[in-house]
């Protein structure tokens, strides 16, 4: 039997066009011969496929034609969920509405930029030397041309247009105090506690750390007797009790506090952070601790922060000290190696201490 | 069939009876009541309409095959049942186009179907095979084989269409096509 033959055959077979005599006959052949057994099970299999292909295609086409007769259309309308008109505004224009967002966050940090709020150094920290008043100024102009009408009665009458602390560094007229104290001056005098004045020079400054050296070079002057306190060269710990004097107004005032932080504006490792009453003019006093040492120099203070200011080290200090070159020093500048304060009580250091300190008076146009 | 019938929801067992006995009129009631439902599911899930006809109708011979076949057990209301097949084929469609959003809108409750989408996408594997070879095969071939194992046309009524001399040679012209048809159908990969 031919291939052509045996499909012809099984086709039949399996289409049941066969006679009962045939059939069983080709049964017998089949359980007989694996082979033919095998191509029976295979054309079965594939014909079948084919069927039930053509099967799907009409179910297939039977759908599309009920489906051809369902309006898609209006219920698609009907059943699309709409987003709110927030949605669909965002989905309609945000690329227009992404680029003013832009526009509009540039100009927002453009202006910051150029008003300098984005650099606030300057806004937050105040340097805390004192500005006298315009109105105090020209009345003592005023009295000064009736003075003038006296002859042989001369004195300074100008109060200066700023006002500062400094303190002594050695007994024969060297003084401290900060740079921005005494920056752009004209002239610089230091008055005692006791009123009395004396011209002074500035022979060193240093903008960072703030330091400037005054040599008094008023004829007028005699020296200083030995200083009570010496230059504390270590670190101080946080919670010392210290103090500080200076000239806020026209008297001496003491500013009693805590050494709060070992880092100063903005973690500037060459400040402490004290909590102490710090107003302007108190800038250049020297920081005490209880024991009479030197510890810093009282520079300024924050702004937006309750009772925080600023004092410069004394290590830089010190440092800054040495730094004067020699040939500005027309007399040895000898710093003081005994204390006499550690013992006493606050109202004997300070009796002791306000000789040295001094309220610095800057004139400039 | 009277229009009265052609009408409303058809109960879930009438859909039965209806798919064994092939009844026109049930499938298209079936097909009209729950379309709405499949259309809402898909357009608001980043579908459009075609892809919304595609799903159903993928349903819709899901449920007719094994209807057909007999394994099929109402074990929910067929509203759920189709409903969840849809939700289940239209997720692996976005999943395989990337669109899929990690959450998706439901409308209807639904159940976890699996297994019988699988069957299934085999099943349409082989006819896709199958469509392509027959076209591949070419006239007359196609033409004869589709008449004689799909429409179940004799080999005499084939004969006279074709205008062979004797049915001899139309059967061994079947046998040829048949022969060619095997080989494309397994060719393919």
């Amino acid at each position: 039997m031919s291939d052509n033959q045996l499909t012809e055959t099984i086709d039949r077979y399996l289409n049941g066009e066969m006679t009962k005599d045939e059939r069983a006959r080709f049964e017998i052949l089949r359980n007989e011969n694996a082979d033919i057994n095998a191509k029976v099970t295979e054309h079965k299999h594939f014909t079948n496929l084919i069927k039930q292909y053509g099967e799907r295609l009409e179910l297939e086409q039977r759908l599309n034609a009920i489906h051809d007769e369902i309006d898609v259309h209006a219920l698609e309308q009907e059943l699309l969920i709409r987003p709110s008109w927030v949605v669909m505004l965002w989905r309609n224009h945000h690329s227009k509405i992404s680029v003013a967002a832009s526009i509009a966050i540039f100009a927002v940090l453009c202006t910051l930029f150029a008003t300098g709020y984005l650099s606030n150094r300057e806004t937050n920290y105040i340097e805390l030397k004192g500005k006298i008043k315009k109105l105090e100024n020209s009345a003592h102009q005023l009295s000064s041309k009736i003075s003038h009408l006296e002859p042989g009665k001369k004195y300074n009458i100008n109060p200066g247009n700023f006002r500062g602390t400094g303190f002594a560094i050695s007994s024969n007229g060297y003084i401290v105090t900060d740079y921005h104290v005494v920056k752009d001056a004209d002239s610089v005098y230091v008055q005692t506690a006791d009123g009395k004045s004396f011209r002074t020079k500035v022979i060193y400054s240093e903008a960072q750390p703030d330091v400037a050296i005054l040599e008094i070079n008023d004829p007028s002057f005699k020296g200083l007797g030995p200083l009570p306190y010496t230059f504390k060269k270590a670190e101080t710990d946080i919670g010392e009790t210290i103090f500080t004097i200076g000239y806020p107004s026209d008297v001496l005032v003491l500013g009693p506090g805590y050494l709060t932080a070992s880092t100063g504006f903005q973690n500037d490792t060459a400040s402490y952070q004290v909590s102490i009453p710090a107003n302007p003019g108190h800038s250049g006093g020297p920081l005490l601790d209880s024991k009479g040492n030197i510890i810093g120099i009282i520079s300024g203070k924050e702004t937006h922060i309750e009772g925080a200011a600023f004092a410069l080290k004394s290590s830089y200090l010190l440092k800054a000290i040495q730094d004067i070159p020699a040939d500005s020093l027309k007399n040895p500048l000898n710093m003081n190696s005994k204390n006499v304060l550690a013992g006493l009580n606050r109202v004997q250091q300070i009796k002791k201490l306000q000789n040295y300190v001094f309220m610095v008076r800057v004139y400039k146009q | 069939m009277s229009k009265e019938i052609n009408v409303g929801v058809p109960t879930d067992s009438e859909v039965i009876l209806g798919i064994l006995n092939n009844s026109e009129s049930v499938l298209k009631r079936l097909y009209i009541a729950y379309f709405p439902m499949v259309l809402q599911l898909i357009i608001n899930n980043n579908g459009n309409v075609d892809e919304a006809k595609d799903i159903y109708q993928e349903a819709i011979i899901v449920l007719y095959n094994k209807v057909k076949t007999g394994d099929f057990e109402l074990s929910s209301k067929l509203k759920t049942y189709i409903y969840s097949v849809c939700r289940r084929l239209w997720l692996k469609r976005l999943t395989q186009m990337n669109r899929y959003g990690g959450d998706i809108k439901d409308f209807e409750e639904y159940l976890t179907v699996d297994d019988e989408t699988e069957k299934n996408n085999e099943r349409d594997i082989q006819f896709n095979k199958m469509g392509n070879a027959l076209k591949l095969l070419g006239e007359p071939c196609k033409t004869i084989i589709e008449d004689f194992y799909i429409n179940n046309r004799s080999m005499q009524e084939i004969c006279e269409d074709f205008g062979y001399t004797n049915s001899d040679n139309a059967k061994t012209q079947k046998y040829k096509c048949l022969q060619r048809l095997k080989k494309l159908f397994f060719q393919q990969k």
